[in-house]
């Protein structure tokens, strides 16, 4: 056990007066940064970089780590308060997270949602504690095909699982696919679909889509409703926190189930996105509430927030251990590294343990200190859905227009996320689904990359995706969740028939 | 007469005085100076901008401070035409790796080095042939045999599409006859990683992207595609240094890469402006994290600026027409 070790070394090292507080500042940083939509954990780690050049290579990275959960738990608090996920990850969390706040349960919501979080990264960072050596090694097994088979099952468990008409569904992904194909073609380096427009280079950004369709058309949705936002009965209560703390032990299964997915997620390449919406859409499928998802279930909130922070936070170990960044955020911490001259890879674990452990520590005290900073503030964050919405929302449109603009400088994406908030509406207007969208927009490129890359590796055989017991294993699954309603419906017929009720 | 001499003397005492004090009349950033990389994060690019950020803050270099954003859609258009556009103002610098020949070609994007205005060359970036250390292939003639034998299934991973990976890979198949199926990944670390796990059979890396897998004696350096070898003497895996890498050209593959890792800025820049940013370069140069930074991914560290570095991009960029047409690789 000299992994346990090497942690409590690392402990020592952390648990220094200045360490916690600059961890402490770290944490506030991140809420901050990860409240403004656009902003983002990547920028404000960029932004703040060079803050830490002063200090030691343990402290800077455990300030830098400690932005990072900061802003993961920041980006929940608006997807919850206002339906603005400000990360790919935070947009399964909309889904329950921000009925509940329309319900006038907005602290529940955000409880779960920040102890999800902390139960979700705290599992990663036990795992991560435990097979270090290990997971490098798994993460490597992951060629082309594999990723493929990943996104597939992506998408297979979450259109598998919805409820709403699949014809719906699958328009609203074709949309989402077709939107995601714009820009350049990575594996031809050929553009497409921008009709000569040199600001269409760059395709459509995640981020602008989402905060247009959320964000912009739920401000459109309440306008037409009446102004006023339905949170306002939200009942501040101090002890929000304990109450909701008294239920969620009831979901542990979801809890466990979603902790698993995450981290296995996190350490295959695929990261935190595919792992919330197949939380998601694995808990509406199995649980006994599942009728309720999207209604403002308190599980519809664990699952996917649990999920996506065991991702986020497994996602690192690849990162150290083989220097490729699973996230925006993880490249520049990379880039973090670069700079104190540590250099990511299989040696750093052995050349530079003291730093690799304390940064492992740091994630542990790192997330507890967190999690008692956002709790403590819930009742705070509660209060804001009490302004008035003629305050509120003009402040909400200007956040989502500088979030727009920050992503790219550029004042086209303004007018296209304007653009966006009156397709979501028309959209909700229909009956149309945006989850797929949204979720073909995030994934739709990577998964056809992928795809594409491995015919390029085969020759053309689609035997490629059956060729070993991973990528078989998978891919396996994938159609099981795509045909799950179908395949339910038999089995209930089977054990219905020998009672003589086959229909 | 005299009043003008005398008119004349001050002027004279005034420039003296100017001559003195040069840094209060030479031009100055007024605000923070953005860094633009036309890649994505973690490649070399990125970790070359990120890094000489570092160098400028740690050391207070500039009064104000630089800032790096990655552009990297359409394969880098999106930063270069960025620049392009914003003529005349002096805070937007661009770093370049060879798609600043290879994007307008590949893509028909309108611009061209020529719309910029060139600031210094800062390094030449090495390519180095990468194979799996548990393959037996233990130099690049025992390799090419092994790939012309398997009769063009062997992969070859590299960055992007129609860039310098697959210009290289191109040019190996027409200088030896084998044939390599190429798959673009995004970024160099990604390539590695693919080579690693041994979904590919080999890999053109620059040297700081597979250094640390080199380290792990995951991956063995097969040749690298330079006139001469690498100057880097310290060990680096077992015994083995960036020195002991033959080139390829003596393994019986003559040919030559070597990737501009330079900064360029907007249209419309002063001499001023452009000396600006020379000297600051200068002075990154002379520190220690640049210099292990060089070492570290074996850099090529000639420095140019002005007409020399100039010329050199031009009859680079004729060098990429002439291998971008060759391969086919030109936009229609």
């Amino acid at each position: 056990m000299e992994e346990i070790g090497n942690l409590f070394h690392g402990f020592a090292t952390v648990i220094q007066p200045f360490n916690i507080m600059v961890m402490l500042v770290g944490i506030l940083l991140g809420v901050i940064i990860g409240v403004l939509p656009g902003l983002g954990g990547a920028n404000g780690v960029a932004i703040l970089l060079p803050l830490t050049f002063s200090m030691s290579p343990t402290s800077a990275i455990i300030m830098l780590s400690c932005i990072y959960w900061g802003a993961l738990f920041g980006g929940a608090i608006t997807s919850i308060l206002f339906n603005i996920p400000g990360e790919p990850w935070s947009v399964a969390t909309t889904f329950d997270g921000y009925p509940m706040a329309q319900k006038g349960k907005a602290g529940e919501a955000l409880t779960a949602a920040f102890t999800s979080s902390f139960v979700g990264a705290f599992f990663a960072v036990v795992v991560i504690t435990l097979v270090a050596p290990l997971v490098a090694k798994f993460a490597l097994q992951f060629g082309p095909a594999e990723k493929f088979a990943v996104y597939f099952l992506a998408f297979c468990s979450f259109i598998g699982m919805s409820k709403e008409p699949p014809f719906k569904t699958l328009a609203a992904m074709m949309i989402g696919f077709a939107l995601g194909a714009v820009g350049l073609d990575q594996v031809t380096g050929q553009l497409r679909l921008t009709f000569g427009f040199e600001t269409m280079l760059t395709g459509f950004d995640f981020l602008i889509a989402v905060i247009g369709l959320f964000g912009i058309g739920e401000i459109l949705l309440t306008m037409e409703e009446g102004l006023s936002f339905k949170g306002r009965a939200a009942v501040i209560n101090s002890k929000v926190v304990w109450e909701t703390w008294k239920e969620l032990p009831r979901y542990w299964v979801t809890s466990i189930r979603s902790c698993i997915i995450g981290c296995w997620m996190g350490i295959t390449p695929a990261g935190a996105t595919p792992a919330s919406f197949m939380s998601y859409g694995i808990a509406k499928r199995i649980s006994k509430n599942g009728a309720n998802f999207g209604k403002g279930e308190i599980e519809g909130v664990i699952a996917p927030e649990t999920a996506a922070h065991a991702a986020g936070t497994s996602a690192l170990l690849p990162m150290l251990a083989l220097g490729v960044p699973g996230s925006p955020t993880a490249a520049v911490l990379l880039g973090g590294l670069l700079i104190w001259g540590l250099q990511p890879g299989p040696m750093l674990f052995v050349e530079q343990k003291e730093f690799v452990w304390g940064l492992i520590a740091s994630m542990y005290l790192g997330n507890v200190v967190g999690l008692v900073v956002v709790l403590t503030c819930v009742p705070l964050f509660a209060a804001i859905l009490r302004i008035p919405f003629s305050i509120i929302a003009p402040i909400i449109l200007v956040l989502c227009a500088i979030g727009a603009y920050s992503v790219h400088n550029s004042t086209f994406d303004v007018v296209l996320m304007l653009v966006f908030g009156v397709v979501g509406y028309v959209m909700k207007k229909c009956n149309y689904p945006m989850a797929p969208m949204v979720l073909a927009i995030v994934l739709g490129d990577k998964a056809e990359e992928s795809f594409r890359q491995s015919l390029l590796a085969s020759q053309g055989s689609l035997k490629i995706f059956f060729a070993n017991g991973l990528v078989g294993t998978i891919m396996a699954l994938g159609l099981i969740a795509l045909f799950w309603s179908v395949i339910s419906k038999g089995v209930s017929r089977l054990r219905s028939a020998p009672a003589g009720r086959s229909a | 007469m005299t009043r003008h001499l005398q008119y004349l003397g001050l002027a004279a005492l005034a420039l003296s005085a100017v001559a003195v004090s040069p840094a209060q009349s030479a031009w100055e950033p007024t605000k923070p100076v953005e860094f633009i990389v036309p890649a994505g994060t973690g490649g070399g690019a990125d970790q070359m901008a990120r890094t000489i950020q570092g160098i400028v803050t740690k050391h207070n270099l500039m009064k104000q401070s630089m800032v790096v954003i990655n552009k990297a859609g359409g394969a880098g258009g999106e930063g270069f035409l960025d620049v392009k556009n914003s003529k005349g103002d002096p805070h937007k610098i661009i770093i370049t790796l060879s798609n600043l020949f290879t994007t307008p070609m590949a893509t028909g994007i309108p611009f061209s080095y020529k719309d910029l205005t060139p600031v210094a060359m800062l390094a030449l970036d090495e390519f180095i042939l990468w194979v799996n250390a548990d393959k037996p292939y233990k130099s690049a003639k025992e390799y090419v045999d092994a790939a012309k034998a398997a009769g063009g299934t062997f992969k070859m991973a590299g960055t992007g599409s129609k860039q310098e990976d697959q210009i290289i890979t191109e040019a190996m198949q027409k200088a030896t006859g084998a044939k390599f199926i190429y798959i673009p990944e995004r970024g160099g670390g990604a390539v590695a990683v693919q080579l690693v796990g041994g979904h590919v059979d080999s890999t053109v890396n620059n040297p700081i992207e597979a250094v640390a897998h080199w380290k792990g004696g995951k991956v063995r350096p097969l040749c690298v595609f330079d006139s001469k070898k690498l100057d880097y003497k310290d060990k680096i895996a077992g015994d083995m240094s960036w020195n002991d890498v033959p080139t390829c050209k003596s393994a019986g593959l003559d040919i030559e890469y070597l990737m501009l890792r330079g900064v360029f800025m907007t249209p419309g820049a002063t001499p001023e402006q452009v000396n600006y940013y020379v000297d600051l370069f200068k002075k990154v140069r002379e520190t220690e994290e640049w210099k292990k930074l060089m070492s570290e991914g074996a850099f090529n560290t000639t420095f140019m600026t002005g007409a020399d570095y100039l010329k050199w991009v031009g009859t680079e960029e004729k060098r990429h027409e002439d291998l971008m047409k060759a391969a086919g690789f030109m936009a229609k």
